[in-house]
């Protein structure tokens, strides 16, 4: 009777579970497709190219180019920074993703105001942003290299368990918080398949997989608009855009995400 | 001014497997834009690709490709260091040409 | 006598366990009640207003926050205070009627528009129902972070209480679930009545096809 039991069972799960692939089936395996049509060529390549010549060429009130730009690993050396961040920066005296850092050197380097800089940071398919061109030469860069940041520092500890609590935080007309949907193993909304980010395994996923190029957009989302754009669906306010807020979180995820190994801006549906 | 094209040509045995990717709007001329004026058409025309001086490919494309469109063509009879050189043409008269060599 | 003890007793414990399994969803929260209320200062300086979205949304309410402090697992007591303060702001229907529409409650139960920040101001609600649970049988593409609600009227009978159940629990379900991950669509005024008995009907009118 036990032995009968114990089979019925495993061809409900079974069952339920070809039932389930066959319901993602169509989306996944098309997005799956097209990646394998493109192979290695991601339309975030052209970010890239413009990122880098943006990178060498003067610009702004200064006019000088970002080549001294220290992200971390002492100036002018991009190859791996990326892989390295979020990480405190003494000269700034606070914890910086990539995008901020970039940011940071365009202020402090090529003269630009904060206001110009955090006027439209996130572009459209027709207008890209330079910060999108600059972060997708910057993170290319890191291609290869395993994530590690340091989160060591006192202040990337406390940039750490602040995002983790801003993770957790419930606030909104809907109670909402990023946990809601993120904290738990193997659910779905909708069709789509809800990574659990307090675990190492998905985290890594989700952070490798931004910035991205979304083709139902065309255009290139950074981690800070992924940021952004899921308080969005949690019906909250605006994060600001390079916010401490926003920094914590980017620190939490990459930190849940570390030991990945980065294979370059992500393509996305 | 148009972005330049990422090409690739790699050759195993005597065919060269070339793919492009071109930064283009290829805008349909169908779509509105917020305050509800037709975005107009700018899209590539015409593109070739030529190996070796030879033009290989010569097509011609509409609005039914995609923003940023890649390509894939294999070519027969290449040899490693064959210039390839892709150009397009698009319906405003832009055009843009970008070399690489097989490797 | 022990031995029946103990028998009944790890019967129950293992009842308890398959109950607590099947109802709550545990998730994973390890930041500290310190961590949760310095959060809560970093939104109000780090967050901006935005369209419809408001710098009110993120002051928090005593619900949010005891959730919050306690990682979505207040003490027995306290879960018990909650859902009795909460169940003292439903207001059912005054004319005693719970069903609508259930067609009308399907396309509530489709759409998930509204109250993000680039929404538009006085456009409906939607009840976003299928983003996390299973409804009609012909939708397949539903959500897993709720229950299954197929044959919901069928298994719990066709009953007038059933119908105040559903519409109550749409209307706030922390007063079923302290922490319930669930929105309070009535409470919050995301829903309103009409809607909200459209809802129900697509729950418990027997012609509604989750009880087909």
């Amino acid at each position: 009777m036990k032995y009968r039991i114990a089979i019925m069972a495993a061809l409900a799960v079974t069952w339920t579970g070809s039932v389930l692939a066959q319901a993602k089936d169509p989306t996944i395996a098309g997005i799956e497709k097209y990646r394998e049509m493109l192979g290695d060529d991601n339309p975030a390549e052209l970010y890239e190219a413009r990122g880098e010549i943006l990178w060498k060429k003067a610009a702004g009130p200064k006019n000088v180019s970002l080549e001294k730009c220290d992200l971390g690993l002492g100036p002018g050396v991009v190859k791996g920074a990326y892989a390295k961040t979020p990480r405190y920066f003494g000269d700034a005296g606070r914890v910086m993703d990539i995008e901020s850092r970039i940011n940071w050197c365009r202020e402090t380097i090529q003269g630009f105001s904060t206001a110009d800089i955090v006027k439209k940071p996130f572009g459209s398919a027709d207008k890209p942003s330079e910060i999108e061109d600059l972060l997708a030469y910057v993170v290319t860069a890191s291609k290869g290299m395993k994530i590690s940041p340091p989160n060591s520092h006192p202040k990337e500890l406390e940039a750490f368990a602040l995002g983790e609590a801003l993770f957790h935080l419930r606030a909104g007309p809907y109670d909402f918080s990023c946990g809601t949907c993120h904290a738990v193993d193997g659910m779905r909304i909708r069709l789509q398949e809800l990574p659990n980010l307090t675990k190492t395994a998905d985290a890594k996923g989700a952070y490798t997989g931004w910035p991205a190029y979304r083709v139902s957009t065309s255009r290139l989302h950074s981690m800070q608009w992924r940021i952004n754009d899921c308080f969005r669906q949690q019906r909250f306010p605006e994060p600001k855009y390079m916010s401490e807020s926003v920094n914590a979180l980017i620190t939490f995820l990459a930190v849940m995400g570390e030991g990945a190994e980065y294979k370059g801006p992500a393509l996305k549906r | 001014m148009s972005d330049p094209m990422k090409i690739r040509a790699k050759l195993s045995g005597d065919v060269a497997e070339i793919r492009v990717l071109m930064g283009h709007a290829m805008e349909t001329g169908q779509r509105k834009d917020a305050a509800g004026k037709t975005i107009p058409a700018h899209f590539i025309q015409s593109m070739t690709v030529e190996v070796a001086g030879k033009i290989v490919v010569d097509g011609q494309i509409g609005t039914s490709v995609s923003r940023n469109p890649v390509f894939g063509f294999k070519v027969k009879g290449a040899k490693a260091g064959d210039k390839v050189v892709i150009s397009w043409v698009d319906n405003k008269g832009d055009k843009r040409s970008d070399e690489v060599a097989v490797a | 006598m022990k031995k029946i003890n103990t028998t009944v007793l790890a019967a129950a414990v293992a009842l308890t366990t398959f109950l607590a399994a099947g109802c709550a969803t545990e998730r994973e929260h390890h930041a500290s009640p310190e961590m949760m209320k310095k959060a809560t200062i970093a939104v109000k300086r780090d967050f901006q207003e935005k369209g419809i979205a408001k710098m009110d949304r993120v002051a928090t309410d005593k619900l949010q926050d005891i959730c919050n402090r306690s990682g979505d697992n207040p003490s027995p007591e306290m879960a018990a205070m909650l859902e009795s303060e909460q169940t003292t702001t439903l207001k059912l229907p005054a004319d005693g009627n719970y069903m609508g529409d259930w067609k009308a409650g399907e396309k509530l139960a489709q759409s998930g528009q509204g109250l993000t920040w680039n929404a538009k101001a006085g456009a409906p609600n939607g009840g976003n129902c299928y983003n996390c649970h299973q409804i009609s049988p012909e939708e397949l593409s539903y959500g897993t972070i709720g229950p299954s609600l197929l044959g919901f009227g069928k298994t719990r009978g066709y009953t007038s209480e059933t119908q105040k159940y559903a519409y109550a629990k749409i209307y706030n379900s922390k007063a079923f679930t302290a922490c319930s991950a669930m929105p309070r669509f009535g409470h919050v005024g995301a829903l309103d009545e009409k809607q909200i008995k459209d809802l129900v009907a697509l729950l418990v009118d027997p012609k509604s096809p989750v009880n087909k």
